[in-house]
């Protein structure tokens, strides 16, 4: 088997499965079962002078018959006091020494109050520290989580404090409401910390009832903006975590949307090196892992990767500026008549949508299902575009397929394409303000 | 009814269980999975399936988004009978036969269910989506109060007609009220969509024959047109020795009562054999078998490859313990007074399919014992009323209309449903009804009409 062991800044877990700071992790008894279950660690649901939650918390967004595609909370830290989570902590490791416990830790923005509650958390015998810089709703509001990672200067700063008198990796938690994170990232870099994690949730108004008109979810009327997270979020953590884990050399700890033994192989192909996950577990049970680790195992196997880091970063020397994109490169869509059940969804989207290059003939006689009354699309190759609209809509798997032409061109980006102009044109070749930057 | 050996009566509650929906209306829960379940398609071809032409993607995605209102208003406007088509079409070989779902191998979507739990909505709560149109001083009759007189009448009302409807039985609906298994849809179903007609401003004249309480001559000297939708007549006669035997009955004189009495006021045999092999034959045998009868055979002179019911039906009867005897031809019915058995003879068939030849076997006449006979086959046609209007075309016992206007050869007269088709589904009717409105108002509305000049 593959080996998922983690060792993420010093901090080792069987496997780089750790439930994320949330509501999974509030207690001992939760975490406990969720190492029973398989989980590799978890971070502890963030400590700090105990705090009031309001009644009706979560909010959730279904996509068809899909619960939950979207999820978000105003919940807050833990509302229980901080020397019964400490206790915790000391009595989970006690029991689970090989499974990592993270602290996640949150106080007000005083050197001296950091201080204490890191002396405090070590000594409960925690193995890491997280720093939530992240949280979006009520604590940013007192200046604290995302009021401090939304300032590189703050972040650098708070993480030194900590620094200053952590013994165990000390783990940034950074918060995706900001122009651009990397430069969060590189604040807690510069501030000494061991790691980054990300993505916290992201701003979000769940939504209104359109009976009451008030917003979700709602509190006597009212509501408040919370977190957003779930699979949906997925796409968005990815590009935060490849940006971020281009521009920092400590590892990153990926965070937003997993749910399966893909989404954490991907993270981990675009330079994760741990995976936290929130929102599947608070769906389905901390029995997910088992099939998140098993996949994994599998899949790592089955593509000849004898650990998974030799997986890490895999992806991300791929990802790059569209200026960097060839534009030589062509893929037209292929159409497999045999397969088509007649929905026309293509033909919709791509007249519609798109560039007007499907059209749509009689089913050849003979072929699944055809006694040439059902009609079939096909598409015009030399109109089509290449942009995946059609496979996309497409309801039957592997209907729609897009494939490879020769261009005969040699590959040439954007930014070859403006160097070539200005070679030609005799100028000296002037970076643009983002190449700069 | 002149039975002499019945089936022991059923307890109300297990009437109630036999007859219960055999298709049960969704949930709230189950209608929105089935509806996320559908793709959406476009230009889809459920829609092409549909005689009417429901725009089913179209109301099935308002279902997705709670717009129940909106979703019956497609149906309804497509389809006034929406709510019993949703019940009784065969839709395995209408728009779920058509579902795209099939092509790959999955379960098509529950069209049918989800067209019924739409316009059971707005039937429910009383929400009127329709109005009748401005007047416009025209006068249509329509003879007939079944699906395809429903469909000409409410389509005519909501363009300002003023429509009023003749029909000689007591209750509208026609073979929707007195004539679908029980178990499919009741009276009370029927009259519900009967009302949605009503409540555009139609007239019912129920109890009144046209012909013998009211002459044609008299409607057409109040009507500008005449719409005939008297559907077929009495179910057609076995012409077997015996057949006036007590205890004989025919298809449709069987099914009324399980549509319009409280089941156990009905009388069944212990032993009935049903003569026929088409939707009405499987609708009696089912019916005999929830009503009680012990052993219910069904008799046909071809084999079930050949029987004109459909998969769905025959299935349904098999489910229901029914025997068949196939390649069974009836040539008298046995008794003394009282029916006591059919006499058969064993058959086969010499050539291929429908037009196969049936040459009875010598030597094998046999007696099924019988205490109640039914005969299924078909119903006869009902065109002694108009077939001697000048013009009239009547071919294979079918009134001869135009295929897009549904006008007969008399320019004053329209037709639909089973006169015309033969004998098809509900939704065909309420197709045909539709064309026949929309050939009416064509022509009311032409210049010729417009300057009083009526023709024919």
């Amino acid at each position: 088997m593959a080996d998922l062991s983690t060792n993420f800044a010093g901090i080792k877990s069987p496997n780089p499965f750790w439930l994320a700071s949330g509501p999974p992790t509030n207690t001992a008894g939760q975490v406990m079962r969720a190492f029973d279950a398989g989980w590799g660690g978890a971070v502890w649901k963030t400590i700090g002078e105990p705090i009031i939650n309001t009644v009706s918390r979560y909010g959730g967004i279904d996509l068809g018959s899909q619960k939950l595609m979207g999820f978000n909370n105003i919940e807050l830290i833990s509302d229980r006091p901080i020397e019964d989570n400490l206790r915790e902590i000391a009595e989970v490791k006690r029991r689970y020494p090989r499974n990592a416990v993270i602290a996640s830790l949150m106080v007000e923005s005083r050197r001296q109050s950091w201080h204490e509650m890191v002396a405090r958390a070590e000594d409960a015998g925690c193995d890491g520290l997280e720093l939530n810089f992240g949280c979006p709703h009520g604590m940013s509001e007192r200046g604290m989580g995302a009021a401090v990672g939304q300032v590189p200067e703050y972040t650098t700063m708070i993480t030194e404090w900590v620094k200053e008198v952590a013994r165990t990796p000390v783990i940034v938690k950074l918060t995706p409401n900001v122009t651009d994170v990397t430069r969060m990232a590189i604040a807690a870099e510069q501030g000494g910390a061991d790691g980054i994690s990300l993505i916290n949730t992201i701003n979000s108004l769940m939504s209104v009832n359109l009976d009451t008109l008030a917003p979700t979810p709602t509190v006597r009327g009212k509501s408040s903006h919370g977190g957003y997270c779930g699979p949906a979020v997925k796409p968005i953590a990815l590009h935060m975590v490849a940006s971020c884990a281009k521009r920092v050399k400590i590892p990153v700890s990926g965070i937003g949307g997993i749910a399966t033994w893909q989404d954490a192989a991907e993270f981990v192909t675009l330079g994760a090196r741990s995976l936290q996950v929130c929102t599947a577990a608070m769906h389905y049970g901390f029995r997910i892992v088992e099939d998140m680790i098993d996949g994994l195992e599998q899949y790592l196997e089955a593509k000849g990767f004898a650990s998974l880091k030799e997986l890490e970063g895999r992806a991300i020397e791929s990802v790059t500026d569209w200026g960097n994109l060839d534009l030589n490169y062509k893929i037209i869509a292929e159409i497999d008549a045999e397969k088509c059940i007649g929905c026309h969804l293509c033909y919709v989207a791509c007249e519609d949508g798109a560039h007007q290059c499907i059209e749509e003939y009689p089913k050849p006689q003979g072929a699944n299902g055809g006694n040439g009354a059902m009609r079939v699309p096909r598409v015009i190759e030399e109109d089509c575009v290449g942009c995946n609209l059609c496979a996309l809509v497409c309801p039957v798997a592997g209907c729609i397929t897009m494939k490879e032409i020769s261009t005969g061109l040699p590959a040439m980006s954007w930014n070859d394409r403006v160097r070539r102009q200005q070679r030609e044109a005799g100028i000296a070749y002037t970076p643009s303000l983002w190449e700069n930057a | 009814m002149a039975l002499i050996n019945i089936a022991p009566k059923l307890t109300p509650e297990q009437y109630e269980h036999n007859f219960r929906d055999i298709s049960p209306p969704l949930t709230p829960q189950q209608a929105r999975i089935e509806s996320a379940r559908c793709l959406f398609c476009f230009d889809a071809p459920c829609i092409k399936a549909c005689p009417t032409r429901i725009d089913v993607p179209s109301f099935i995605k308002k279902i997705t988004t709670g717009n129940l209102k909106g979703s019956a208003r497609v149906i309804l406007s497509a389809n006034i009978l929406g709510e019993s088509c949703g019940r009784v079409c065969p839709t395995e070989v209408l728009c779920e036969g058509a579902c795209v779902m099939n092509e790959q191998g999955e379960r098509p979507i529950e069209i049918g269910r989800l067209q019924r739990y739409a316009v059971d909505y707005v039937l429910d709560n009383n929400i009127r989506l329709f109005a009748a149109g401005a007047a416009n001083g025209r006068r249509v009759a329509c003879i007939g109060s079944g699906p395809a007189s429903l469909a000409c009448a409410g389509e005519l009302a909501k363009w300002g007609y003023e429509v009023e409807v003749y029909d000689r039985n007591e209750q509208p609906g026609g073979l929707n009220t007195y004539g679908i298994a029980a178990y499919k849809t009741r009276a009370a179903d029927s009259l519900r969509e009967v009302k949605l007609v009503a409540d555009l401003g139609v007239k019912f004249h129920q109890g009144v024959e046209v012909g013998n309480d009211i002459s044609l001559v008299a409607l057409e000297s109040k009507f500008d047109a005449i719409f005939i939708g008297v559907g077929l007549g009495d179910t057609s006669a076995l012409k077997l020795p015996g057949e006036d035997l007590e205890g004989v009955y025919g298809a449709l004189e069987f099914i009324e009562p399980t549509k319009v009495r409280p089941f156990e006021g009905i009388d069944v045999g212990r032993r009935v054999v049903v003569i026929g092999a088409g939707n009405t034959a499987v609708d009696v045998v089912t019916a005999a078998r929830r009503l009680g009868a012990e052993q219910v055979s069904l008799v046909y002179r071809r084999g079930a490859r050949e029987m004109s019911a459909f998969k769905y039906e025959y299935e349904l009867a098999q489910k229901d313990g029914v025997m068949f005897h196939w390649h069974t031809q009836p040539i008298g019915i046995v008794g003394n007074g009282h029916v006591e058995g059919v006499r058969c003879v064993r058959t086969r068939l010499v050539g291929e399919g429908r037009k196969a030849k049936v040459e009875p076997l010598p030597e094998t006449a046999f007696v099924i014992p019988a205490d109640m006979v039914v005969g299924a086959l078909g119903q006869q046609p009902l065109l002694s009323l108009v077939q001697m209007l000048p013009g009239i075309i009547i071919e294979n016992e079918h009134l001869v209309v135009d295929r897009e206007t549904g006008q007969t050869g008399n320019p004053r007269y329209f037709a639909g449903g089973d006169c015309v088709n033969g004998g098809r589904e509900v939704v065909d009717a309420v197709a045909e009804g539709m064309r026949a409105a929309r050939g009416i108002d064509a022509m009311l509305s032409s210049s010729a009409a417009l300057q009083g000049g009526m023709p024919g």
